[in-house]
């Protein structure tokens, strides 16, 4: 499609490339390839191809069951594709031996809708889960502060360390969620819909600390929304899911350009219109997108 | 092979530097940081040496540098961005909520279980309170009695435990057969162990072993099922669309509970005969046929009736402790595994104490 070769064609992520990992150098941290995932007789991906760049925050969008969870759980190891290829951080996932798989999972971090965190643990201990699990040589003075840290890191308020999940709104889980995602300081971080149910201050508040810790962190995004105001305000790419494929990958201009139903009727619906809007008024006076600085605190 | 972060101290000007190197990262942190912890005077740290560097490796030099009052040297823009970063993130709070010491913690847990008894019990007669109501209501709208409900239940509690409770009767009634011919022979009155299967069985085990296994298998199930509706607040949504938990989903529980236990407790009582009958057959040289008729002459009617009397009160008895505790769930999911237990272990302790009850009562009014 020609998109797609628009989408390779565009800028280079902004001189981010450098800062993420140390150990893996390659442009693409994840690259999918030609997977196939079934359930019986329903296809949700057929021959789907998709390459995420270092540093960049790529938003992953497609109407209702087109597959984008299925996608990030692929990726993450949680669903094998019945065909196909997934490399993440230069490792395969789709036949990873036992040992290699535990490596990769401290380098990446996962928030998932719900928040997914353990009822029975306060947000510090939620937290401490991963470090325990994988570096069990930290000393216990160590960890707490890291879990400390990390609750505040991602915009919860102090008094929040030792809640329980139940004791939190749903905007301060999707926060929790976050800080055990970043526990380990991972290169990658996939996002399933982190805006989803907050109110538009919350949801706004966090898009921009989704942007400020990419950008202090080096962090790469995989990020799964539905909100527009997402899309403009902090991704740099975005992938558009339909017919069991990425149909178009690039920048929100790039997309405009091409004349897929869909994509234009995503765009140009009224929210889209309303979404572009409020990104213009917000943008206008302070710096391009590229510098991303006018957003981060 | 791993990499860990090291460091050695040099003297400088202000006192002792120390430099860092290798990477300052989660993973190759923890010997530094125990070395680290160590360290009471210094007068800066260099960490132009240091190949890598994440949050954790920022936090820990610039916890160092506040707590012995350090400069930080040779921080790359990088280390500079992320040590304003966990700067910004400073958290003091405590990990877990405040717990009391333990000598105030047991007399505490002690007076709570003590209080929570009183309102237990005053709980349990207001549930038994409002599900009579639920009763109540149903019989003048008898429009909304919940037919498909009841009749799934009913499969559920009677129908497919009809397997289980049957081998287990079985197996109990060859055991008290063979245990009491055992003991009985002693005598030379072996011919009683039809007596002993018969009365045992039909009195007091049928009803008292189906009882035990329905409050294992429907009484738990009851407490999780109400127990995960209240957790993703189906419970109240029911309320909000005007639809009542108690008729819909109390009252077809209880009601299948109360039907099937009898039904249960008679099928358990003849299937642990036929299961002492078959092993006098073999062990005993009492013939299969003969155990049997020799049943209706040996067993009282009586002994039939109590049993039947005595199962729909345990029925309702492992019925209401399941439903009460579904209903008594909120938090997590820890919550439903803990209040179904409690359900389980309820409805069997009461039960039991029950059974001890009629069976005195039955003795004084004569039908022993």
């Amino acid at each position: 499609m020609g998109s797609e070769r628009a989408g390779e064609l565009i800028r280079e992520a902004q001189g981010e490339a450098h800062k993420g990992a140390p150990e893996f150098h390659g442009e693409y941290p994840i690259v999918v390839e030609h997977i196939t995932n079934r359930f019986g007789q329903q296809v949700v991906h057929e021959d789907l191809s998709l390459k995420v760049k270092r540093g960049e925050i790529l938003g992953v969008v497609g109407g209702s069951g087109t597959g984008k969870s299925v996608l990030m759980r692929s990726i993450i190891g949680l669903q094998i594709p019945a065909e196909g290829e997934i490399e993440v951080l230069g490792q395969s996932i789709t036949d990873a031996e036992e040992d290699e798989d535990i490596d990769i999972r401290s380098r990446w971090g996962v928030l998932f809708q719900g928040g997914a965190l353990f009822s029975t643990l306060t947000v510090a201990e939620n937290v401490e889960v991963p470090l325990k699990q994988f570096y069990p040589e930290l000393s216990d003075e160590l960890r707490h502060e890291i879990a400390r840290y990390k609750v505040r890191l991602s915009g919860l308020p102090e008094e929040a360390t030792s809640k329980y999940p139940s004791e939190l709104s749903g905007g301060m889980k999707k926060r929790a969620g976050l800080a055990r995602a970043l526990a380990l300081d991972p290169e990658l971080l996939f996002l399933d819909e982190p805006t989803a149910g907050l109110d538009p201050i919350g949801a706004a508040g966090f898009d921009s600390l989704t942007r400020e810790l990419a950008d202090t962190l080096g962090l790469t995004v995989f990020l799964i929304t539905h909100d527009l105001d997402t899309l403009y305000a902090i991704c740099d790419r975005v992938a558009v899911l339909a017919d069991r494929k990425v149909i178009a990958v690039g920048t929100i201009p790039e997309l405009l350009a091409t004349d897929h139903p869909w994509i234009q009727e995503y765009f140009n619906g009224p929210r889209g219109r309303a979404a572009e809007a409020s990104y213009h008024r917000t943008e206008s006076g302070t710096t391009d997108k590229a510098g991303h600085d006018g957003q981060s605190d | 092979m791993r990499e860990w972060a090291d460091f050695e101290t040099v003297e400088g000007e202000g006192g002792p530097v120390l430099r860092v190197s290798g990477p300052l990262t989660v993973a190759g942190i923890a010997p530094l940081d125990r070395r680290l912890r160590e360290i009471d005077a210094l007068a800066a740290i260099d960490i132009s040496a240091v190949t890598q560097i994440d949050t954790v490796g920022a936090w820990t030099v610039w916890r160092a540098s506040g707590e012995l009052d350090a400069r930080i040297d040779g921080a790359s823009e990088k280390a500079t961005r992320l040590i304003q970063a966990v700067q910004k993130a400073e958290n003091t709070a405590a990990i877990t909520p405040h717990r009391a010491r333990l000598l105030e913690r047991v007399p505490e847990a002690v007076g709570e279980r003590v209080a929570e008894m009183g309102t237990g019990v005053k709980d349990m007669v207001g549930f038994l309170g409002t599900t009579i109501a639920a009763f109540g209501s149903l019989i003048r709208h008898p429009r909304r009695f919940p037919h498909l409900a009841l009749v799934h239940q009913i499969e559920l509690v009677g129908v497919s435990s009809l397997g289980i409770i049957g081998l287990m009767s079985f197996l109990i009634g060859i055991v008290v057969a063979q245990q009491g011919a055992v003991q009985l022979q002693q005598f030379g009155a072996e011919i009683y162990t039809i007596n002993l299967t018969g009365r045992l069985t039909l009195r007091e085990l049928g009803v008292l072993m189906t009882a035990i296994m329905v409050a294992g298998r429907s009484g738990s199930a009851f407490a999780a099922q109400i127990g995960t509706m209240k957790l993703t607040e189906e419970v109240d949504a029911m309320r909000t669309i005007g639809v009542s938990p108690m008729e819909r989903l109390v009252v077809p529980r209880i009601l299948a509970a109360v039907l099937m236990m009898p039904v249960l407790g008679f099928y358990s009582s003849v299937i642990a005969i036929i299961g002492g009958a078959f092993i006098a057959n073999f062990a005993l040289d009492i013939p299969f046929w003969t155990f049997l008729s020799r049943i209706r002459e040996v067993v009282p009617m009586t002994d039939l009736w109590v049993g039947l009397v005595k199962a729909p009160v345990f029925g309702l008895i492992v019925a209401m402790s399941g439903c009460y505790q579904g209903m008594q769930v909120s938090g997590n999911a820890e919550e439903v595994g803990l209040r179904t237990t409690l359900a389980v272990v309820q409805a069997i302790f009461m039960v039991i104490v029950l059974d001890a009850f009629f069976a005195v009562f039955f003795t004084e009014i004569g039908w022993d």
